[in-house]
């Protein structure tokens, strides 16, 4: 297993360009995650370090050692595509085996390994099968051996579980992830869909039109996100926007939202006046009629233990996250009281987290 | 009135038995959903109610009409896919009115104009209706899909997993139009899914089928709050249900429980001081959603929802106990359910 560390990777096809000056470094062992919506690059950036995208400039390492021009061949890399494309006329003891056998490896030697692996994967019971016979999980765990099986240094994945339905998908998210944690490779998983991301990553990056716009634990990206694009994107349903205009001053703890009076982390910088936005969170807004803060009830989505409820104020609208105790009748006027310690401010034009006291404890660990 | 009625129906595949002596009755200007896994008979009741399969037994009515042997064109439904078929050749305004020029309608030209605008307009692709079908994203496509069921206002729709080829926050957009489109048309919708989300956000009742019987209907919070067995119970709720036997947490059971169902609002879970603890947190996982806590006792692993301002971590020594849980007998039958 080993470190992948990308230098300054850039791509162009003609005018357009993929993927602009990107730096991060995969730790051995970790599960990284690209995140973004089509078209962010995620998937060029991918593609680079399979070696199946030459970079315009830039440097692509693999355990120290400088593979930017390697073939794909020559990288010690195993590529996911589809989890569920299988062999169908071949049993599941050969489809494990199949990569090896194309290395060229000894039969008794690949017998050895793919028993190995099917151990723990715990399909060795049905090594016999044809794969035609398996029920979903198990076509997926055959997938898996067969990428497994060669001991790469790395595996790169490209969206694995795009097709799969809702109910399917969770549970292969979570069998990936037990699976990262048993054999700790180090993966690039590539995907738009967050809860994936959220799940599975010790380490996210943010992509948006070919640059990362964040780097960091999926903690830090869901508390700290540093621009709205990453809060938008994040989160189900995304963090809430309150639009309003003001400015800021250092050493403050509060702001005012067109009249109301907000507590906030403590602001960490002077700024003039100008269009900003206030983030929070669905699970960080709570119904209080103190609240100077007002809104019209628009519509409740009900999800069991908790709803979504909609509600239109003069700032925008926001969702919030309640208790599916509380009763809410649409039209009903209701006061918003916001989680002052965990709120975002974002500087509008720029798109970028105003640095706040919440915004600190990140950058000091 | 547009109300669907099956009596009895069955219906056979070979040696399988798709739908097994179905009743089912959805009323004028409800919507309702079958929520079932994979396999479960789902499609095929919406096939049978649309005519594209005849049952062996029993009768389907649509509005009064008793519908069993008129062939599909005479039942006056519409019918949505979950793959959006769209004419590639042809304009989404040509795609909306496609349907309205069929010769058998002889809808007019102004006429068809005023409908087409009227369903673009709510479903917000009004500036779009000179495109070609083909430069559309995928939200948009799936929405004139929609659009196209809509102008011929049927008595009823159908609609099979229309939202899941779209991406999250897609589905959760067209979830809320969708619903609001319903009740400002007040029509009557059968629709079908395997997303409990969906079930649960827009359904005014909910089918809950298994292995083509019918198993519970109910409002959503009829159906997540009482349910009328175990496999009910385990549909719905994310975290899953916790299913324990009865005694391992303390609480006040009904009698003749052997398995009690615990969600997050059944347990009470409290940092524990002197001594007082009978669980301990494995670890709290931070989805993109929610975060779950992870909680074992005496040896059963639990899964709740974490309260968001709780301070609770790893390693923490807890005290749980129930409150009202849901309480299941041998059989996995709800004690006390109808």
């Amino acid at each position: 297993m080993a470190e992948i560390r990308v230098e300054n990777l850039h791509k162009a096809f003609g005018e357009f360009i993929a993927v602009r000056e990107s730096n991060f470094t995969v730790g051995d062992g970790e599960f990284f995650v690209m995140l973004g919506p089509s078209g962010c690059g995620k998937t060029t950036t991918l593609r680079m370090i399979a070696g199946l995208e030459l970079p315009t400039s830039g440097r692509i390492l693999l355990g120290g050692e400088d593979v930017t021009f390697n073939r794909a061949a020559a990288r010690d890399i195993a590529f996911v595509f589809q989890l569920f494309a299988l062999y169908p006329h071949m049993n599941v003891c050969r489809n494990i085996g199949f990569p090896l056998k194309c290395a060229g490896m000894s039969h008794s030697e690949i017998r050895e390994r793919v028993e190995e692996t099917a151990r723990f994967l715990r399909i060795d019971h049905l090594l016999d099968q044809p794969v035609s016979r398996l029920a979903g999980g198990d076509r997926q765990r055959v997938a898996l051996g067969r990428a497994i099986v060669r001991r790469p240094m790395a595996f790169l994945m490209d969206e694995p579980l795009g097709t799969l339905d809702t109910e399917f998908r969770d549970m292969m998210v979570r069998e990936l992830r037990e699976l990262h944690l048993r054999i700790r490779a180090t993966t690039v998983y590539v995907t738009h869909d967050q809860l994936e991301a959220m799940a599975m990553a010790d380490k996210i990056a943010v992509m948006s039109r070919g640059v990362i716009e964040q780097f960091g634990t999926p903690q830090e990206i869901y508390d700290r996100p540093a621009s709205m694009f990453v809060a938008d994107f994040i989160g189900s349903p995304p963090m809430n926007f309150l639009h309003f205009r003001s400015g800021l001053e250092k050493g403050r703890s509060a702001v005012r939202v067109n009249g109301a009076e907000v507590a906030v982390p403590t602001i960490r910088e002077d700024r003039a006046d100008g269009d900003l936005a206030l983030g929070v969170r669905p699970e960080h807004i709570a119904f209080d009629d103190a609240s100077k803060l007002r809104g019209s009830v628009f519509g409740a989505e009900y999800l069991g233990t908790t709803q979504i409820v909609t509600v239109n104020t003069e700032h925008g609208q926001v969702k919030a996250r309640l208790s599916a105790d509380v009763t809410v009748t649409p039209g009903e006027v209701v006061g918003l009281k916001l989680r002052s310690d965990r709120l975002s401010l974002f500087d509008k034009s720029s798109g970028r987290a105003v640095r706040t006291a919440l915004y600190e404890e990140a950058a000091h660990g | 009135m547009a109300e669907i009625v099956l009596n009895g129906t069955t219906k056979r595949f070979r040696d399988v038995v798709a739908l097994d002596n179905v009743d089912l009755k959805v009323e004028d200007g409800e919507f309702f959903v079958l929520l079932g896994p994979t396999g479960a008979g789902k499609t095929t009741t919406l096939r049978v109610i649309a005519g594209l399969e005849h049952p062996e037994e029993g009768s389907v009515r649509i509005a009064g009409r008793d519908v069993t042997r008129v062939p599909p064109a005479g039942r006056d439904v519409t019918f949505v896919f979950q793959q959006y078929s769209l004419y590639p050749h042809l304009s989404v305004f040509d795609n909306l009115a496609f349907p309205l020029r069929s010769p058998a309608r002889r809808v007019d030209e102004t006429e068809i104009k005023r409908r087409v605008d009227g369903v673009a307009e709510m479903l917000r692709i009004g500036g779009k209706l000179k495109n070609r079908a083909t430069q559309l994203s995928g939200g948009e496509m799936q929405r004139v899909a929609i659009g196209r069921a809509l102008v011929r206002r049927p008595a009823v729709y159908l609609m099979d997993e229309p939202l899941s080829s779209l991406d999250a926050k897609l589905r959760a957009e067209l979830r809320l139009e969708l619903k609001r489109i319903q009740q400002d048309l007040g029509a009557t919708i059968l629709y079908v899914t395997h997303d409990q989300t969906e079930a649960m956000t827009m359904a005014t009742r909910i089918g809950v089928i298994s292995a083509g019987n019918l198993i519970q209907v109910g409002t959503p919070r009829q159906i997540y709050g009482e349910p009328r067995n175990v496999y009910v119970a385990t549909r719905l709720g994310q975290p899953a249900i916790n299913l324990i036997p009865a005694g391992a947490i303390p609480g006040v059971l009904a009698a003749g429980t052997t398995t009690v169902g615990a969600r997050t609002e059944h347990l009470r879970i409290a940092r524990a001081r002197n001594g007082g603890a009978n669980g301990r947190v494995d670890w709290i996982e931070h989805l993109g959603d929610q975060n779950h806590l992870h909680v074992t006792v005496g040896g059963h692993k639990l899964v709740t929802l974490a309260d968001p301002s709780s301070d609770l971590a790893r390693g923490d020594e807890v005290s749980l106990a129930l409150v009202n849980p849901l309480c299941f007998d041998a059989s996995g039958n709800r004690v006390g359910a109808p």
